[in-house]
This record gives structure tokens, C-alpha cells and sequence, in this order.
């Protein structure tokens, strides 16, 4: 699988991250390398295989439906970016 | 003081316990060292008051029941662990100046262990690398040279701070993580021990996550009994992470019985790779040759989807990291750069904070979990991953632990192998697999190469059969009798 400029603008802006226009060929290239290789995987019949969900079989553990911890927006609040009257802050998103 | 921060954790326990050393003595000396290993930049922040001050704690408990297993010793912490009031960055800008409210429950474990927190060790950015090159506050150096030449070498990674640490004599132990070989690999390339245990069988909780379904915390340490002792006190069930196992943590140091008599030993064909160095096929007959004069037994065994293990790897792992790496926003945590808008900000943020790296592997994630290609990469990963796991249950009908290298090479040089990011994740070729499968496996240091460097021998063993694994490991270690020293000691 190839991937070219656009496709990297593609995947970026679904991962929300900025990538400078210089940024784009080098990394497509780079992806498609990567790709490229991983694409051995295909040589395999996988056929009737099923997808690993956990690596160790365990139950999925039960507990009863009681609050254990809370009442700490303090602690919550305190490495964020900006925050107000017990609030996180962020830019205006409605207008 | 030096000869302070020459003790095993084993030795150092056993003197304070007699009184012939104080918990405060054997810190004071480690705080030493600890600034003078700065040149190697393997702390990203040191605590030294925090250091005395559970010192002078320890030795308060000393002779009570209050008193751990590690009362007193001296340790490293990755910085992928959240330390209460401690900065944890990850090795990521983006994460610069976060100190946590709360503490892992693994590092949690070894303070009520009695263990001393010396300060936070660097690593590759998010533990994604090979050689601690991607970390956001610069690499770390090896203690070690070739001999003969002064370039600095990388320690390996992503653990590279701890391991360097450790091998230079100025922790007495380190917690690494693991997710495709990040204390293995490092361990074995400044000589010292690095032990992944099972999937399961430490708590995740209170660690940046990287990849969910592969990280797992483990010791750092020069000697196999310090990696039992510290293990132990690491391990254990914990409600807060569903993944982690139920299941009574064994007194591993009583493991080390040093007999290996009978045990069978399986080699996997598929580990003799073209174009390995003569040295590593060389160092992997010794190691052979030391069990079986031990009196195990070897036996021929495949593991048939070997060679596709990294490839499955570089599908999961950057799949769980671009979900788990969401929630990097610039809103609860860490860096915001502004934007227009609430998407800009949020891509301007992660724009900024993450390095080339971990950019790369996010976006790779990204793709392959995107619509119409979910099935083709991720499903199919899985699919092979399925198969890496039953290839290794096969092989332990016929055997009890698999001996191979731990990593194709020597250390590198700083700077080496940084264009190509496949011959970079090459480093971890032997060490995937196990991690794919969810395996404990431990690298112990077993000679030198041909560059004057140290190699490591790599044992994987059942899921939660931890103590063979160090039962053979501490046979290995006696055999191979590793005492080489690195250039640079604290």
C-alpha cells in the first residue's frame, strides 16, 4: 500500500495532529516504507483464525456497582492548561 | 562510599537488616552518584530530599514488622510511572510539568515495600524506541565504550535511563516497562538484568499507557536474585487494573534453587536469523552448552511465525497508541498551543508535543484502524497474533523454558540507525514475539561481542510460571559469570 501526500493529510487530520506542508512527502514516504513491509503479513492463510482479544484468559471481573472513590475535582483540576471556578477551560466552541 | 553503591539489593537488604549499614548511608551514597551520572543524562528528575526522607523512614522501621522486603533500597522509577507530586512526563514535551495526584500502584508497592525513590529515569518518548534517541529532553548515554573509542553509545530503550542507571552503579535496582522488548533489549545492552513478567501479573494502573494489551512493568537490576527480590514486591492482583490476575504472588527469590537438573530447554530454530553476527550464534551455543552442563536438557523446537511477529507488532502496538494517545488534548493536561478553534488547538497541541516518533506511530495506528482498512491491517494482526501465541503453547508441551539472544546486535552508536525506522525496530526482533504472546522472559548479561560490548541471553517461559524462568536465568547467570564493568561509574 502506497501512501501519498493526501492520504497523510487524511490520517493526520483524523488524529488531530499538525503536520507542517514539508512535513508531508517525507512521511508519506516513510509510511508507505513501513506499510510496504508490513504487508508481509498477507503471505499468511489466516483463514478460520480468530482475532486475539487477551493475551491471558481471565473472566472479565465483576464488582458491585457501588461509587469506591470520587470527590476529588481539586486533584482532578490541577495540571490542567487552564481552568476557572472549578472548570476546565478551552476556546469558545459555539458561537 | 563507592563500595555503597556496589551492593547487590540482596547484599544491601541483608546489611541493613544486621545494622552493619543505614538505609540514610547507603542513600546518601546513591544521591552521590546519582549527580555524578548526570553526564549520561539518565534522570529526568532527581529527588534527593524525598530520597533521605524515606532513608530516614526506613530506618525507623528497621527490626519491625513494618519492615518490606526492599527496606531501604534505593531505585530509579521510569518515568512512564505516575509518581505523586513528582513530574512524570513520559519522555514527551507534551507532557512536561504534569505531576500527578496519584501514584502507580506498582511504585506504590515498592514504597510500601520500604523501597527509596531516588528520582525519574529517562526514556524513548512514550517508551516508543529502541535507543532512548526519541526521548523529548535528549537521549541517554551508555555508561559503556568500545574499547578503544569514545563516541557514546546509546543504552537501549526504551528503558535507557533506567538500564543506564543501574549499570552505572547509582541505583541499586530501576522499574523499566515493557512492550516489545523496552527492558530487555536496554538490559542487554549495558550488561545487566531485565525482567518482563506476565502479561497480567503487574498492576497497569498509574502507568502512561502506550500499548494496553502489551505493557507490563518489570525490574532492572545486575543480578537475577535482585530481580526476583524485586519482583515480588512489584507483582500483585489490583482492583483498579481488570487486567491484571488474581493469583498469589510466589516468594521468588526461594525460586533460585540453582537446579536445572532435567529441565528441558527448547531452542527455536527460527531465532538463527541471516546475517546475525557470529558473535550472537556463538554466545547462544554457550548458553546452550552451560544448561546442558548444568544438566537440562535441550530440544529442537519451531516457533513458525516468528518472522512475522514484528510486522503484527507494528499494527497492534501503534493501533492501541493512537487511541490511548488521544486523549492528549491540550484541555485536562500537559501543553496547549492555541488555536482558532477547538480542533486547531487540539492539532496545534499534539503538533507540538509529540516528536517525530511517536507522530509516526500514531498516524500508522490512525490508518490501520480506519475505515476499509480495519480488516485488512488490525483484524488480520490479530489473526497472526493468534498464531505467534499458539506456536509458543505448542512448543510448551514439549518444553519448560526457550532459550535465544536478546537482541541481533551490540549497543549502537548515538545516532545510528536513525534514518531507517524498520532497521531501528529491528532491535527488537527476538524480544516481540514473547511480548505478542504475553510471556515472561528475562535477558541476563552473558559476555562480550566483538566490539567490547555486552550481549544478553534471553529465556521466555509459561504464563506465570515466573520462577523457572529465574530458576534457569540464576543457573545462567552463574555459568556465564558476567563481571565486565562499564567505562563510566558512578
Amino acid at each position: 500500500m502506497s501512501v501519498d501526500r493526501d492520504t497523510v493529510a487524511k490520517i493526520a487530520k483524523l488524529a488531530r495532529i499538525r503536520i507542517e506542508a514539508e512535513q508531508m512527502e517525507p512521511l508519506a514516504a516513510e509510511l508507505s516504507n513501513i506499510l510496504g513491509w508490513i504487508e508481509q503479513l498477507n503471505e499468511l492463510d489466516t483463514e478460520g483464525v480468530a482475532p486475539m482479544t487477551s493475551v491471558v484468559e481471565v473472566e472479565a471481573p465483576l464488582r458491585a456497582d457501588e461509587v469506591t472513590d470520587g470527590d476529588r475535582r481539586d486533584d482532578v483540576l490541577a495540571n490542567a492548561p487552564e481552568a476557572a471556578e472549578g472548570f476546565f477551560l478551552v476556546p469558545k466552541v459555539v458561537e | 562510599m563507592t563500595e555503597f553503591t556496589k551492593l547487590t539489593i540482596a547484599g544491601a537488604r541483608d546489611a541493613i537488616a544486621k545494622g552493619e549499614l543505614t538505609a540514610a548511608e547507603l542513600t546518601e551514597a546513591h544521591i552521590a552518584a546519582v549527580e555524578k551520572v548526570r553526564p549520561l543524562n539518565a534522570f529526568l528528575v532527581e529527588t534527593p530530599e524525598k530520597a533521605l526522607k524515606m532513608a530516614r523512614a526506613a530506618d525507623a522501621r528497621r527490626g519491625t514488622t513494618d519492615a518490606g522486603v526492599l527496606n531501604g533500597i534505593p531505585l530509579a522509577i521510569k518515568d512512564l510511572f505516575c509518581t505523586r507530586g513528582v513530574q512524570t512526563t513520559a519522555g514527551s514535551r507534551i507532557l512536561e510539568g504534569f505531576t500527578p495526584t496519584y501514584e502507580a500502584t506498582v511504585s506504590a508497592n515498592l514504597w510500601r515495600a520500604g523501597a527509596v525513590m531516588l528520582g525519574k529515569a529517562n526514556m524513548d518518548e512514550f517508551a516508543m524506541g529502541s535507543s532512548n534517541m526519541t526521548s523529548a529532553f535528549g537521549p541517554v548515554e551508555s555508561p559503556w565504550r568500545r574499547p578503544g573509542d569514545n563516541r557514546a553509545l546509546v543504552p537501549g530503550g526504551s528503558s535507557g535511563g533506567s538500564a543506564a542507571a543501574v549499570a552505572a552503579r547509582c541505583a541499586l535496582g530501576a522499574t523499566g516497562t515493557d512492550t516489545g522488548g523496552s527492558i530487555r533489549q536496554p538490559a542487554a545492552f549495558v550488561g545487566i538484568v531485565g525482567f518482563k513478567p506476565t502479561y497480567g501479573r503487574c498492576s497497569r494502573w498509574g502507568l502512561v499507557a502506550f500499548a494496553s494489551s502489551l505493557d507490563q512493568a518489570g525490574p532492572m537490576t545486575r543480578t537475577v536474585r535482585d530481580a526476583a527480590i524485586m519482583l515480588r514486591a512489584m507483582a500483585g492482583h489490583d482492583p483498579k487494573d481488570s487486567t491484571s490476575v488474581d493469583r498469589p504472588v510466589p516468594n521468588y527469590e526461594a525460586a533460585l534453587t540453582g537446579d536445572v537438573r532435567g529441565l528441558k530447554v527448547g531452542i527455536p530454530k527460527e531465532y538463527r536469523m541471516d546475517g546475525m553476527p557470529e558473535e550472537i550464534e556463538t554466545l547462544w551455543r554457550r548458553g546452550i552448552d552451560w544448561l546442558k552442563a548444568a544438566g537440562a536438557e535441550t530440544v529442537d523446537i519451531s516457533l513458525p511465525h516468528t518472522k512475522y511477529a514484528l510486522p503484527t507488532y507494528y499494527i497492534v502496538a501503534p493501533a492501541e497508541a493512537s487511541s490511548n494517545l488521544a486523549r492528549y488534548d491540550g484541555v485536562r493536561y500537559g501543553l496547549r498551543e492555541p488555536g482558532e478553534s477547538l480542533d486547531e488547538m487540539y492539532e496545534a497541541t499534539r503538533g507540538a508535543g509529540f516528536g517525530a516518533e511517536v507522530k509516526r506511530r500514531v498516524l500508522i495506528g490512525t490508518y490501520v484502524l480506519s475505515a476499509g482498512y480495519y480488516d485488512a491491517y488490525y483484524n488480520k494482526a490479530r489473526r497472526v497474533r493468534t498464531l505467534i501465541l499458539n506456536d509458543f503453547r505448542q512448543a510448551y508441551e514439549k518444553v519448560d523454558v526457550i532459550l535465544t539472544p536478546t537482541a541481533p546486535s551490540e549497543a549502537f552508536a548515538v545516532g545510528e540507525k536513525m534514518d531507517d525506522p524498520i532497521a531501528m525496530y529491528l532491535n527488537d526482533v527476538f524480544t516481540v514475539p514473547s511480548s505478542l504472546a504475553g510471556l515472561p522472559a528475562v535477558s541476563v548479561p552473558a559476555g562480550l561481542g566483538a566490539e567490547g560490548l555486552p550481549l544478553g541471553l534471553q529465556l521466555i517461559g509459561r504464563a506465570f510460571d515466573e520462577e523457572t524462568v529465574l530458576r534457569v536465568a540464576d543457573v545462567l547467570e552463574q555459568a556465564a559469570g558476567f563481571d565486565a564493568e562499564p567505562a563510566f561509574l558512578a
